[in-house]
């Protein structure tokens, strides 16, 4: 289940949308969720598959690659669907025993499931098409025109990429100190619920402890290098904006505006309007 | 042979380390009584086992920890005025034992870039920078790399590229092949050596494995928070019984030299290496 | 317990872009009470293969025979049963240490085996004595505030105290100072020495394979290249050399010291071979 959760993953394959500013990628998936929201027919539905599928074909990231980042979250969406369908209240056109469908229901749940697996894919395809220190760059960038946030913006962007760089360096940490334990005599396969939690413990405690003893040593290792926190830093890489950037900003206005258009259809699409 | 004026990169004057006890520990005395120097351009070994104070002093030597008591001046800077805290650690840089925690970024040449930027140097120049130190260490090739992909060694090396991008005189590694394989430790003590015979640069070396200092320029020897001994490896390695007694190993060769002493060879005391045994037991 | 390893490869993550073959076609019997030196440079197979031999790892193909029996046909149960028999330690073994006390940590492994509150406690005891500490002194300690070579040496105890019949270490030295080193090496020469145990030692010191093992097994690529007594292993210099690894000291100056005096031995690892036969050949 969690090594099919694609959000966060990079998938390099250097296309046009990798090599673009991640600040346009950022504002473009922000622009792109807020219209989401925006969308009240499956007119605007189908148009945003449009885009998706668009731009997955410019990514040039294999669509079972993306399909697979819904399947981890499948069940968060089969709740909100469920939910929706059996708790909205309208026109009865089916009972369960209890629970009623509703017209109005089946619309909500299927509008919340499009938005919900289109949400995913839009920031899937964020995440796979730019390289975790990209995206960093590019937050910190973004969180500066946030207020409160704004004071914080280099600590927290540095957090996030210290963090992406420990995560592989923990997981096979994760898997040597099992075998270790299983070498053990331990057990984690069977057994009730409580006695599996329980089994957890020889690998949590050294698993925080060596994280500890890994930020300890990092911070050393960071001061040495002179390292104070956000001020006076420079970058190597600074984020300039190129003509692609600007081209997709352009496209990014004609989603908007396309998108607003949809909502003003009033042709009836599956659901009455 | 005349005695040239050297030029001093560290300065050690009376210096003692406590670690402050709580209530539930006493506090302890790391370091006590240590005076020494280092000349600029010189390759300096630091041996002792374990727990004899080692890491203490390193972590001094750049201002990561100040002295209890004594003054530590490093390049003519005194770390107590915090203002040269910055200049110090740029002139004196550090390489540790683990190469996975200290490395800081997900990609190489940011990594190499993380030193300089903290100096605040322009983005150009930090791009010159971490190509030239990536190029010192022939890691060039792994630029766009994710340090976790990279061997041990490797990781050593980029760790020593991103001391080198803050353009120190001074590095000083806190056993930085402990945790390599063998030819991870040979591909950083090439780099070292390197850095020492071609760019000038001082090292301070402190390690486990003997061989890795049979050519430094002086060795430094410590237990039980003091220096006990001092000198070339030829003098030091000489003294076999004594390091046995504190719990450290000679080369090999020296070790041999020492055994067959014993039984009546007439072999000299001097020899560190293979080529010094053939000729020994050649002439 | 005799080990033997069957046909055995394996392969990484067959079937996706990052598919590696780890072992190729292994095929070597471990005898009862021997010991047995891997050596290999990284990336060699060593781990994998060891990970097999207490089935953390199920191979691709080919099997492994402890006693005679298949073990990646036994059920789970009898698998965790079985690493009882076949100890393993993990490179720094310490960082698996996690329990309040010495004591507590040492017995997680008999406990995992359901014995008794006294037999558990016996064990104890005996393996933590076994690793050089003195078991009153360190039983109430936390792991933690052990120096590391102590550290080890707790860890160590862990495996030993479900008192296995093969004991496999993964470079067990790595990282300690020389009188650790010697220290860790002189109790597991007295566990194969006196208790009979069955050892494989990971190792990259060829100083400390040569003076130590019995048999050494040379892997490269995945590979068996040498499977032989230290005497005929370490006279293929050049073999070694071309996969990345190397001789001891002193038989490189065997082999130089022959151009002078061609009837001395170059199958010579230890600085006490080493002096006997200078002795011998040059003193006359």
């Amino acid at each position: 289940m969690l090594k099919d959760v694609t959000i966060g993953q990079y998938y390099p394959t250097g296309s046009v949308i990798h090599k673009m500013d991640p600040r346009t990628k950022i504002l473009f998936t922000t622009a792109f969720i807020v219209m989401l929201f925006c969308i009240n027919n499956l007119w605007g539905y189908l148009a945003t598959l449009l885009i998706l599928v668009a731009v997955t074909l410019v990514s040039k990231i294999p669509v079972s690659y993306i399909i697979r980042g819904i399947k981890g979250l499948v069940l968060i969406i089969l709740l909100t669907v469920t939910l929706n369908l059996f708790m909205t209240p309208g026109t009865v056109i089916a009972s369960l025993g209890p629970l009623n469908i509703t017209m109005e229901g089946l619309k909500v749940a299927t509008y919340m499931a499009l938005r919900l697996i289109f949400l995913i894919v839009g920031t899937s395809i964020m995440t796979l098409t730019t390289s975790p220190i990209d995206l960093t760059d590019g937050m910190e960038w973004c969180m500066r025109f946030i207020p409160f946030v704004r004071r914080y913006a280099h600590e927290l962007s540095m957090m996030m990429s210290i963090a992406l760089r420990f995560i592989p360096t923990l997981m096979e940490e994760t898997e040597r100190i099992m075998k270790a334990q299983k070498a053990r005599g331990a057990n984690f396969e069977t057994g009730s619920i409580i006695a599996r939690a329980k089994n957890l413990i020889p690998i949590l405690i050294p698993l925080f402890i060596s994280a500890f003893r890994r930020a300890d040593e990092l911070a050393t290792a960071m001061e040495a290098r002179c390292y104070r926190g956000g001020e006076n830093r420079t970058r190597m890489k600074q984020l300039v904006f190129e003509n692609r950037d600007r081209v997709s900003f352009v496209l990014m206005l004609m989603m908007i505006i396309g998108l607003i258009l949809t909502t003003m259809i009033k042709i009836p699409l599956l659901f009455p309007v | 042979m005349t005695m040239e004026k050297k030029e001093k990169m560290i300065e050690v004057k009376d210096v003692c380390f406590v670690y402050p006890g709580n209530s539930e520990n006493k506090s302890v005395t790391a370091l006590s009584d240590i005076n020494l120097h280092i000349n600029k351009g010189e390759f300096v070994g630091i041996i002792g086992h374990n727990g004899s104070g080692k890491s203490t002093l390193s972590k001094l030597l750049n201002a990561i920890i100040f002295p209890t008591a004594g003054d530590v001046i490093i390049n003519g800077l005194n770390p107590k005025d915090h203002e040269h805290l910055w200049d110090i650690r740029q002139t004196a840089g550090m390489v540790f034992q683990n190469p996975d925690n200290q490395l800081v970024a997900t990609i190489v040449e940011e990594d190499v870039a993380f030193g300089p930027e903290n100096l605040g140097v322009p983005s150009l120049e930090i791009r010159e920078r971490v190509d030239r130190a990536l190029a010192t260490v022939d890691m060039q090739a792994y630029a766009h790399q994710k340090p976790h992909q990279l061997s041990g060694g490797q990781k050593q090396r980029i760790a020593i590229a991103g001391i080198l991008a803050m353009e120190p005189e001074c590095i000083i590694f806190d056993e930085p092949t402990a945790m390599l394989d063998p030819s991870g430790r040979r591909e950083v003590m090439e780099t070292i050596r390197k850095l020492n015979q071609e760019k000038n640069m001082t090292i301070i070396h402190i390690t486990h494995y003997m061989s890795e200092i049979i050519n430094a320029d002086r060795i430094i020897v410590l237990d039980a928070g003091k220096i006990v001994m001092e000198g070339t490896p030829v003098e030091i390695f000489k003294n076999v019984s004594a390091l046995k007694k504190i719990g450290l190993d000679v080369p090999q060769m020296t070790e041999l030299a020492y055994e067959l002493r014993k039984e009546g060879m007439n072999i000299k005391d001097s020899i560190l290496s293979i080529d010094e045994m053939v000729d020994a037991l050649c002439q | 317990m005799p080990v033997e390893i069957k046909n055995l490869s394996h392969v990484y993550s067959e079937g996706s872009p990052f598919e590696f073959q780890a072992l190729k076609d292994i095929d070597i019997t471990i005898e009862d009470g021997s010991f047995v030196g891997i050596i290999g440079h990284t990336g060699s197979g060593k781990s994998t293969l060891i990970q097999h031999l207490n089935g953390l790892l199920t191979p691709t193909s080919g099997t492994v025979l402890v006693d005679g029996e298949d073990i990646f046909s036994k059920k789970k149960n009898e698998l965790i049963q079985l690493r009882h028999h076949i100890g393993l330690v993990f490179q720094y073994p310490e960082h698996q240490l996690f329990e309040e006390t010495v004591h507590k940590d040492v017995a997680f492994g008999p406990k995992n085996q359901g014995l008794s509150e006294d037999e558990i406690n016996q064990r104890v005891q005996q393996s933590i004595k076994m690793v050089g500490l003195n078991y009153d002194d360190v039983k109430d300690k936390s792991p933690f505030e052990l120096s590391g070579g102590q550290m080890r040496r707790v860890a160590i105890a862990g495996v030993l105290a479900m008192e296995p019949s093969v004991l496999i270490l993964d470079e067990p030295t790595a990282g300690l100072d020389p009188r650790g080193r010697e220290e860790i090496l002189a109790q597991i020469k007295y566990l194969h020495k006196k208790k009979k145990m069955t050892v494989i030692l990971v190792s990259h010191s060829m100083e400390d394979i040569g003076r130590l093992v019995e048999k050494i097994l040379v892997m490269n690529a995945g590979e068996v290249v040498f499977y032989d007594s230290p005497n005929r292993v370490f006279t293929e210099i050049e073999t070694l050399e071309r996969i990345g690894l190397a001789v001891p000291e002193v038989t490189y100056l065997m082999r130089k010291l022959k151009e002078k005096y061609p009837e001395i031995r170059e199958d010579i690892f230890t600085v006490a071979a080493a002096k006997d036969e200078i002795l011998k050949v040059i003193r006359g």
